[in-house]
């Protein structure tokens, strides 16, 4: 008997393989990416969807959450898209920022913003690169690339957005590649490239969102390289809809001297996991890696990141908020390598986590592994109910106890969006959180 | 008439120990007492009881404030009445702006009372007046609530709070602490303009220096968790000579 016996397939993994098998001819590319894609697929088809087995996968068994892995989204019909051109993105909307929709997985040039592209600004279906022949690119060196969910992505990425700036270039709107689901019972895998040349700056925004009570599936990736000497603010907004599973991953490689933001801000979904491998590849480099999730009812949201420090004098400081109340679970996975040649590394990681009921539940597990000498590094993590001595003053002030603590969860999250730069976007982000805390 | 707080017998423990042990004190409008003791007498527990900090069990007595059950009522409920402490140790409340915490607070009692909101350029104009007069840097009301201020400036930052709320009953916990002399005055004078016949004040304090500038009319030795004696103001300078060696123990 083979004592190494692979559990019986699930009926989602039984499932995907005939999503694979179905869509696998439709799916955009030449050879190359369809070799690609059906040795992304067997990779998968190895270790199954990942569970408790899994050390990066510890808390949130997929294998067991995953009760079922639903047909690829159809493309969308005309109005759809009309309607949903006009609506995506929610109040992100408003902020003129150059929007690109993807609309159930496919992205929609026709409805998206392409006027007076910025000198030096690329804008390319994923869909139509893939068709060319041009290989994905995964980006090496982080064990997260090796994730199933993201050999997943690879193997049914239909599209997604590509974009090249050029060095030098400076993209004063922010873009905003919004992607909305429409339908239920469907999935959308996309995938997505910014390259960013040297010493250009660009902020990029992502949101995802759909409609409550439909049963759909996201998988999206976003690779981010970051030249030298860059200026890089990246947000990602998760407000999937209230019964969606939306698996994300960011890949970024930054260069030398570049300074790089990202803010994931998560109030959506039922099962949620974002995956960030962030490999700080030159010298010198700023990074600011922080996160927000408000979590309520039975929602389940994973954040698992690693970062990379390759080379010396890079600076990054991790902020990760969670909020989570009813039944709801948080958790975050945290890790920072320091590679040998990273000397004068200075890392700080800090998670914290606040807990709105007896029922809500955090894990968090920050973790430093440090391979040079000369470095500063540091992790903390707490976990805890609201602290009571805060209250107090507010209701000594005579703030009601409703208000006091409403003021008090702003408060919290308020320490991660107020880093965001843009101001439309910080007061956007700030107001998401202000109407999830009267919402509760 | 009616006295302003009256506290007859109160009892109060924290974590099992007591430590009010049938204190008495009546506080008509318009007075000013001062409150003195040695180290862990009782004078901060009274005044988290008077606000209703949780963690105190209330084992005896009453406190009436206008005649009214004051220990029934919420904390908040109990500011928008008019009871006001400025905390001997000021926390820090990381994320909340100073001004929208100082718009907030006063709204929110007005509200309480059935009174209008102010809006926000009116509240603006109020506090800049009353930052200018304490000497607060209007720089500070934008920051975080306390965070990173000085311990004078969390001080100040009390006194202003209170001028803003114009609370009926005023407790000082060791305003004066971490004061220089100057801003001693500054907080000083702010605190004798509000002064009014329908006003009441304790000033807890350990420094008859304070009381050079804030008159009290009525000075308490608290010790033991009691009120054990009762004077004019020239009983702060009588401690000041001889200290409280003979307080202490008397009621236990
Ligand atoms: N949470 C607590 N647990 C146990 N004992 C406490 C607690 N809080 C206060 N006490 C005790 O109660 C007593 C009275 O404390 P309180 O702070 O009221 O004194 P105080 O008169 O204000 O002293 P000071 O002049 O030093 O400010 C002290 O012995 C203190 O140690
Ligand atoms: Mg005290």
């Amino acid at each position: 008997m083979n004592v190494h016996a692979r559990p019986a397939k699930t009926a989602a993994e039984l499932a995907l393989a005939g999503v694979y098998r179905d869509a696998r001819s439709a799916l955009p590319g030449g050879t190359a990416v369809a070799a690609q894609r059906n040795a992304a697929f067997e990779a998968f088809s190895g270790t199954g969807l990942p569970g408790s087995r899994l050390e990066s996968w510890k808390y949130t068994d997929l294998r067991r959450l995953m009760a079922d892995a639903l047909p690829l989204a159809p493309p969308p019909d005309a109005a759809t898209r009309a309607a949903q051109a006009k609506t995506s993105g929610g109040p992100l909307a408003g902020l003129g920022l150059r929007r690109l929709v993807i609309i159930d997985g496919a992205l929609d040039l026709a409805h998206s913003d392409l006027a007076d592209l910025e000198p030096g600004l690329a804008v390319r279906a994923m869909a139509e690169v893939l068709a060319s022949d041009e290989p994905l690119l995964t980006l090496g060196g982080s064990a997260s690339v090796t994730n199933p969910t993201l050999a997943l992505n690879a193997a049914l990425a239909a599209d997604g957005v590509v974009l090249s700036i050029a060095p030098g270039a400076v993209i004063a709107r922010p873009i905003h590649l919004a992607f909305v689901n429409t339908g239920a019972r469907v999935a959308a895998y996309t995938r997505s490239r910014v390259v960013v040349g040297a010493d250009a700056m660009v902020a990029l925004v992502e949101s995802h969102e759909g409609p409550d009570g439909a049963q759909y599936q996201v998988n999206t990736a976003l690779e981010l390289v970051v030249g030298d000497g860059a200026r890089v603010d990246h947000v990602k907004v998760t407000r999937e809809g209230n019964a969606a599973l939306h698996v994300g991953a960011l890949l970024a490689e930054v260069g030398a001297r570049t300074s790089f933001t990202t803010l994931g801000f998560t109030v959506g979904g039922a099962l949620i996991r974002n995956d960030l491998a962030i490999r700080l590849a030159g010298e010198a480099t700023v990074a600011a890696i922080r996160g927000v999730s408000l979590l309520a009812g039975t929602q389940h949201a994973d954040t698992s990141l690693t970062v990379d420090h390759a080379a010396p004098g890079g600076q990054s400081r991790e902020l990760f908020k969670t909020v989570v109340d009813d039944r709801a679970r948080a958790v975050f996975q945290g890790r920072i390598n320091v590679r040998q040649p990273a000397q004068q590394t200075d890392a700080k990681m800090m998670v914290r986590a606040l807990l709105l009921s007896d029922d809500a539940r955090a894990d968090s597990k920050p973790e430093l592994e440090i391979f040079a000498d000369d470095v500063q590094c540091g992790h903390g993590s707490t976990v805890g109910p609201m602290d009571e001595q805060l209250k107090f003053y507010l209701l000594a002030r005579g703030i009601p106890e409703q208000q006091a603590k409403a003021l008090l969860i702003q408060a919290f999250a308020a320490e991660a969006v107020e880093t965001v730069a843009h101001e439309g976007l910080r007061e956007v982000l700030s107001d998401a959180t202000a109407r999830w805390v009267q919402e509760r | 008439m009616t006295p302003l707080l009256q506290i007859r017998g109160l009892e109060a423990e924290v974590a099992g120990r007591k430590i009010l042990n049938g204190l008495d004190l009546t506080v008509n409008e318009g007075e000013i007492h001062a409150i003195m003791g040695p180290n862990g007498a009782g004078k901060s527990t009274l005044s988290h009881v008077l606000a209703g900090k949780p963690g105190y069990e209330i084992t005896g007595g009453e406190v009436l404030f206008r005649g009214e059950d004051l220990l029934a009522m919420a904390p908040d409920e109990r500011a928008a009445k008019g009871v006001f402490l400025a905390f001997q140790y000021p926390i820090e409340i990381p994320g909340v702006a100073t001004l929208t915490f100082l718009r907030t607070a006063l709204n929110a009692q007005r509200k309480k009372r059935g009174e209008e909101e102010l809006s926000s350029p009116d509240l603006l104009k109020r506090v800049r007046e009353i930052a200018k007069k304490l000497g607060v840097d209007p720089e500070m009301l934008r920051r975080p609530l306390n965070v990173g201020f000085s311990g004078g400036e969390k001080k100040r930052n009390e006194t202003l709070q209170m001028a803003l709320l114009e609370p009926r009953l005023c407790i000082l916990d060791e305003t004066d602490s971490g004061l220089d002399i100057d801003a001693l005055k500054v907080v000083a004078n702010g605190v004798n303009a509000l002064r009014a016949p329908e006003r009441g004040m304790i000033v807890i304090t350990h420094y008859q220096r304070l009381l050079d500038y804030i008159v009290p009319d009525i000075v308490h030795v608290l010790a033991a968790g009691r009120i054990v004696r009762t004077g004019a103001k020239e009983l702060a300078l009588e401690l000041e000579a001889t200290g409280y060696a003979q307080y202490q123990g008397e009621a236990a």
